[in-house]
């Protein structure tokens, strides 16, 4: 008892996604439903997957304000690649070759940021912020403010399709995202690169006086966000069959309310990738849940906003109780 | 003389002749230094005398100009910490640097945690590796508990205990017992000596002549960067190695300057706080020091926050040249004319960043309008410095590069700007060496001597001692005894708290003679 009660006072997240979940279950009509829970993976995936980096890139005690931008600039190429010349050759397959190169542009700007934040020693904040301005620069620039759409529909297909567990059709997009979080979990928990995101984060000095290499340590993380914002960005364009050049717009500020939600710490060495996947599902289903219950769009920003900061406060007082408790143990 | 080849007395580490300059100061010239297996070297000196910049050498942060550096007898050109580590060296900071939210195992390990394939933690290895590491030092704590749930002492022992991941021939320990409380700093000793007997060579940096004596071999002493001579610990006294470090005489007169105090401005009675303190009912009189000792946890800070209206009581008054006080908050603290000197300069003292003046006008600001005056704050800058004798260069210099003595002069000056009556001082030299603190004494014997009300809170006995002209004595948050003029001795202050609790020998062998 006491374990659970301690489980929910050091992870909120957990009680207020099932809270929601209970609360839409019972007062939004078609909620509680299987194909609506696979929607809302769907639709928490793009977050999702970004946040996965970001909750690396947060304990590292840095920020990254350009991924929504990145995500536009990956999901441009995604689309655009398919009708390169050099993969005319290939048929079907060129899917595979654009795909390839959204992943590597988003790596290649993940690790600008990471690069300037290494070498520079400017806050990741500024640096971000300069790159979000530009990157959604170059993409209009790019798409001379033009959507551009997949000639090729077994793109979208490929965004739409689902695979066949038991009795389920369960969407790819929703399974990679949960292999995703799976797979950067282990790398935080087990590997020597996740403890050591948690040690740059918690005392960049220890760490260095530890002989962690903590410039190209950060510079890592931002590959991976850099990579797996790519990622999001062809899973996106791939549902839409499309690349608009406003694409991806404020993702940031929801990513990082869902990272922050799961409990990360802005100041870093703190936060875990299941909680921050938590967070994310909780904003995914309080919009789903309340666009069931039909509440205007302009509420729900509202509301989504009240609750951040309420949360946040939430977890400031439950865990200065349990800082409380564990003095008088 | 020939001294015999006795392999024990070879140094297991051997400074010579080193230099080291930084841009306008020669920080270290031609310093030698050794130590030998199975020994504790102390090493002393003022803020600014090249202590560190010397201990930096030796863990390889700074390479030395002139002079080598040699271990096992062996002369090493070293490049990094890690170089030094993987030689043998440990350094123990004075600040702890450990990861909070890591467990005491991924800390011991920082940067070579145990690797299987895939870059995967051996977690297995890496408990066990640790629980070898913490048996050593009889500790009793999981490898897998957090940083963030250990005690202070437990964090320590930690940092020790990642100095033993190498097979280590000398410790350094920095100022280590700074944050501990009496029966700690007995277990470190404790697990100092033991090292020392395991043949490791041990340096003590410590402000704490007390410790140096109880503790050390021999005593290394440097001043502006010079070597001082080497001291036998035996066969030298605390005087002497005191005026080796600051180069001039100390004078050890009984003091006889104890003040009675005029008209009481500070009535405390039957005052109750929760969790801190119970029953404290005194009296304060202008041009007095009343001295509170006691241990940490006593309730000697919290009485202090408590007057000064930052901590709630639930049964008592206070009352101020007669008024009662009713609000309890800073604010009306502050306009009845009190002040708060804190205990942690940086945290709750001084805007690091800011310039001299301008954190000597903060407090005043408000009384002078909306808008700011830097001119104002200059001039008052300028008044302070020549009273309280600040050394910067002018006040435009950021407080940050200002040494510990100096930046507590100028939190002083600050609350004395003010106008305050009262003064409330919570360790009032901590980290500031021996000159310094002789300084910062005088000033507040001058200001009480002006007429000024202060309450000096210290866990230092020969602080209190000092300062004091009553003296309180405090345990488990009431007081036990009220100690006036010469009843005041280490003897007397000692005994109050040792009648009511247990408390190690504090008083060391006295030094300090009536005559001399």
């Amino acid at each position: 008892m006491d374990k659970f009660k301690s489980f929910f006072l050091e992870q909120p997240i957990w009680a207020f996604l099932i809270a929601i979940t209970v609360f839409f279950s019972l007062f939004a009509p078609n909620f509680f439903d299987i194909q609506n829970f696979e929607n809302i993976l769907i639709q928490a995936s793009t977050l999702g997957i970004i946040a996965l980096g970001m909750t690396l890139v947060m304990i590292n005690g840095n920020i990254d304000l350009s991924v929504g931008a990145i995500l536009a600039f990956c999901a441009v190429v995604m689309v655009d690649a398919q009708s390169w010349p050099i993969f005319a050759q290939l048929g079907d397959w060129a899917i595979l070759g654009a795909f390839f190169m959204a992943i590597l542009a988003g790596m290649a700007l993940g690790g600008l940021n990471g690069f300037l934040v290494w070498k520079t020693g400017v806050n990741a904040f500024i640096v971000t912020l300069g790159a979000m301005i530009g990157i959604r620069g170059l993409v209009f620039v790019y798409t001379q403010e033009q959507s551009l759409f997949a000639m090729n529909f077994l793109f979208s297909d490929i965004g739409m399709s689902s695979v066949p567990l038991g009795p389920l059709a369960v969407p790819t997009i929703a399974i990679l995202f949960l292999v995703l979080v799976a797979l950067v979990h282990l790398l935080l928990t087990r590997t020597v690169h996740g403890r050591n995101t948690f040690a740059v984060g918690g005392n960049p000095e220890a760490a260095v006086n530890a002989g962690i290499r903590v410039g190209p340590h950060m510079f890592v993380n931002y590959l991976i966000l850099g990579g797996l914002t790519g990622l999001a960005g062809v899973t996106l364009s791939s549902q839409m069959g499309a690349a608009t050049p406003n694409l991806g717009r404020d993702y940031e500020l929801w990513v990082i309310t869902g990272v922050v939600l799961g409990g990360t710490k802005l100041a870093g060495g703190y936060g875990s990738i299941l909680r921050s996947f938590a967070g994310i599902l909780s904003i995914a289903i309080l919009r789903n849940g309340m666009n069931m219950m039909q509440v205007q769009a302009f509420y729900v920003y509202v509301i989504l906003g009240g609750i951040l900061i309420a949360v946040l406060i939430l977890d400031k007082q439950l865990s200065s109780r349990k800082v409380r408790l564990s003095e008088q143990v | 003389m020939i001294q015999p080849a006795e392999p024990s007395k070879t140094p297991v580490l051997s400074v010579e002749g080193v230099s080291k300059s930084f841009p306008g100061v020669k920080a270290l010239d031609g310093v030698s230094f050794e130590v030998r297996p199975g020994e504790v070297m102390a090493l002393v000196g003022e803020n600014g005398a090249g202590k560190s910049t010397l201990m930096k050498v030796i863990d390889g942060i700074y390479q030395p100009e002139e002079g080598s550096v040699s271990i096992g007898g062996e002369t090493v050109a070293l490049q990094s910490p890690q170089d030094a580590k993987r030689r043998g060296i440990a350094m123990i900071h004075q600040e702890l640097s450990l990861v909070e939210d890591l467990s005491v195992a991924e800390n011991l390990f920082l940067g070579e945690l145990p690797r299987k394939s895939l870059g995967r933690v051996d977690w297995k290895k890496l408990y066990a590796d640790s629980r070898r590491l913490l048996d050593r030092l009889n500790c009793q704590f999981s490898p897998r508990a957090l940083i963030r749930n250990l005690t202070v002492a437990h964090k320590q022992l930690v940092e020790i205990a990642r100095a033993l991941v190498y097979e280590t021939r000398v410790v350094i320990f920095d100022e280590p017992t700074t944050s501990l409380t009496d029966r700690e700093r007995l277990l470190l000793f404790e697990i100092i000596r033991d090292l020392r007997s395991q043949g490791v060579g041990i340096v003590y940096i410590s402000h704490k002549m007390d410790e140096i004596f109880e503790l050390s071999d021999r005593i290394t002493v440097l001043r502006d960067g010079t070597p001082q001579g080497v001291l036998e610990t035996a066969e030298t006294d605390e005087d002497s190695v005191v005026e080796r470090m600051i180069g001039r005489k100390v004078s050890h007169a009984a003091r006889t300057d104890f003040r009675s105090g005029e008209d009481v401005v500070l009535q405390v009675s039957d005052l109750w706080s929760r969790g801190a303190f119970r029953e404290v009912s005194f009296e304060l009189r202008s041009g007095e020091i009343l001295g509170f000792y006691g241990l940490i946890g006593s309730g000697r800070t919290e009485i202090l926050e408590a007057i000064f209206g930052l901590r709630k009581c639930y049964r008592g008054e206070i009352r101020v040249a007669g008024e009662r006080l009713d609000k309890h908050n800073p604010e009306e603290a502050i306009a009845r004319g009190i002040a708060l000197i804190p205990e942690d300069r940086k945290e709750n003292g001084l805007a690091l960043s800011l310039a001299c003046d301008r954190n000597l006008g903060m407090t005043v600001m408000n009384q002078w309008g909306n808008l700011a005056h830097p001119s104002r704050e200059k001039r008052l800058f300028e008044e302070y410095r020549e009273k309280l004798s600040i050394k910067a260069p002018g006040p435009s210099y950021p407080v940050d590069n200002l040494s510990g003595g100096n930046q507590q002069k100028v939190v002083i000056g600050k609350w004395l700007a003010t106008e305050p009556r009262i003064l409330l001082v919570d360790e009032p030299t901590r980290g500031i060496d021996v000159g310094s603190k002789a300084q910062i004494h005088q000033l507040l014997r001058d200001l009480a001597a002006e007429g000024y009300a202060i309450i000096v809170v210290s866990s230092e006995m020969p602080e209190i001692i000092r300062v004091s002209d009553r003296v309180l004595s405090l345990y488990e948050g009431r007081i036990v005894s009220e100690l006036v003029g010469e009843e005041i001795s280490e003897e007397s202050v000692g005994r109050a708290i040792t009648g009511v609790g247990e408390l190690a020998s504090t008083a060391h062998d006295s030094n300090t003679s009536p005559e001399s």
